[in-house]
């Protein structure tokens, strides 16, 4: 459990895929107009949004770069921090890089060692696809139960300069085993993960969830946020109100059970609640579901991850 | 919390799978597949006048090439998600796995790339196809000698 004093949210840009813009993404800075992004490569593309952030954010007082996303060894995080020539650092917990970095950028600026940082994440449909499951041309079939990873970028800047959107507090999550070994259920994966922090972070903060006026989950999904619910309800005997999840805010008209990715959940963050001014005290809780290839064709149950940021917004 | 309480709500809250719905899909997609097949056959020999054997080699090189040719204009990945089997049990499966491995590792260069990666969906059906092969030709030399 973290406090922060003097952390503020500052500025933002958002970049989408096309894909996103059809099924009703809105508030977005840029949409692409197709996959690629005129880049030869799927991970170029990936690095090029990034990098387009990173253009508009980066100004003489950015002083550190955090972030991470879910290709290989970061590639894209590595080719958009090069040459920019600011400190950077990757991160990576899957789809829950986006908490954990700015937890991380917020320590640096309550510790004084910074003023400001800006925090970067990005997913890319084709290149996870192509990373995770099977070739992006191949139509595996997909079952009802699995999410779509969103093409987007979201870049960040945190400062100590105060402004409208203030940031709180944080837990960080503990990494738990969530006995499922299916790599599609991911919204299973990450319930019980979600649960856990948010009754570690309500606990330690000697709070209810009516004390929130939003509590937002990552890319559980439609299937995961109701296991999401239901396990609150018979565990803890709390039902759950004033609850979105962003993955489940994406492709309501498809088949897939919404969006996954570090940057679906970043997104809906940002375009959507805080953009809004509609809700005051959001506690959003990044949720990760830490798999990879090896560990699923292992047969491994999947380690899952939340962290737990409180957002104060002001009208 | 406890294990089998919590896979409890999680199988209780997971979508099942239309298996049936699928089945069915599946099954007329690749009678209807069997039926053209037929028809380009029947093409074949009575307008070409090739040999039955002939005509099914050529009919297998179509199906082939059209897989791989619709996997790169990028539509036939939408039919196999909606048709499954129908569509990836017979040969047209075959094709559009190694097309769309072809198509993904293309910029990972031709060795590193398309060459080490070509047979990456595909090779597991041919690993254990002659493999398969080889014992079920045993078989068959026991029982006919």
């Amino acid at each position: 459990m973290f406090n922060f004093k003097d952390v503020y949210l500052t500025d933002y840009y958002v970049v989408a895929g096309p894909f996103e813009k059809e099924s009703g993404v809105k508030n977005c800075d840029l949409y692409l107009e197709d996959d690629y992004y005129n880049e030869k490569t799927m991970e170029k593309a990936e690095a090029k949004m990034q990098k387009t952030i990173l253009n508009k954010l980066i100004d003489n007082k950015t002083e550190l770069i955090v972030g991470g996303d879910l290709t290989n060894q970061l590639t894209a995080f590595a080719l958009s921090t090069m040459n920019i020539n600011i400190p950077s650092m990757g991160m990576y917990s899957a789809c829950a890089t986006s908490a954990s970095s700015l937890i991380t950028l917020s320590t640096f600026i309550q510790s004084k060692l910074i003023k400001e940082g800006i925090f970067i994440t990005s997913s890319h449909n084709l290149a996870a696809e192509k990373q995770f499951r099977f070739p992006v041309e191949y139509g595996a079939p997909k079952p009802a139960r699995s999410s779509s990873t969103a093409t987007a970028a979201v870049g960040i800047k945190l400062s100590k300069t105060p402004s409208k959107i203030k940031i709180v507090s944080a837990t960080l999550g503990k990494t738990i085993d969530s006995y499922i070994k299916d790599a599609h259920n991911m919204g299973a994966v990450m319930a019980l993960g979600a649960v856990k922090t948010l009754i570690e972070h309500l606990t330690i903060t000697n709070t209810t969830i009516k004390d929130y006026d939003l509590i937002l989950t990552g890319d559980l999904g439609k299937v995961g946020e109701n296991i999401f619910k239901e396990t609150l309800k018979q565990e803890y005997n709390l039902s759950i109100k004033n609850h979105f999840d962003a993955g489940a805010e994406f492709y309501k008209n498809f088949e897939y059970a919404g969006a996954s990715g570090t940057a679906a959940q970043a997104l809906m963050l940002v375009t959507k609640y805080i953009h809004q001014k509609k809700y005051k005290k959001i506690l959003y809780l990044a949720t990760g579901s830490l798999h990879s290839p090896v560990l699923v064709n292992q047969k491994n149950t999947i380690p899952t991850v939340t962290h737990a940021i409180y957002l104060e917004v002001e009208k | 919390m406890n294990k089998n309480k919590y896979l409890k709500i999680v199988k209780d809250l997971t979508p099942k799978e239309k298996k049936l719905e699928n089945s069915a899909l599946a099954f007329l997609m690749g009678g209807v597949l069997g039926f053209i097949a037929e028809g380009i056959k029947l093409l074949l020999v009575y307008n070409l006048h090739l040999t039955v054997k002939d005509a099914t080699t050529w009919v297998l090189i179509i199906y082939i090439l059209m897989a791989s040719i619709f996997t790169a204009l990028s539509f036939f990945d939408k039919l196999v998600m909606k048709y499954k089997c129908g569509l990836i049990v017979p040969i047209t499966g075959f094709a559009h796995s190694i097309t769309s491995s072809a198509l993904d590792y293309k910029t990972d260069g031709l060795i590193t790339g398309v060459g080490a990666s070509f047979f990456k969906l595909a090779g597991c059906i041919l690993l254990y196809g002659i493999v398969s092969a080889f014992f079920f030709a045993i078989i068959k030399v026991i029982i006919y000698v």
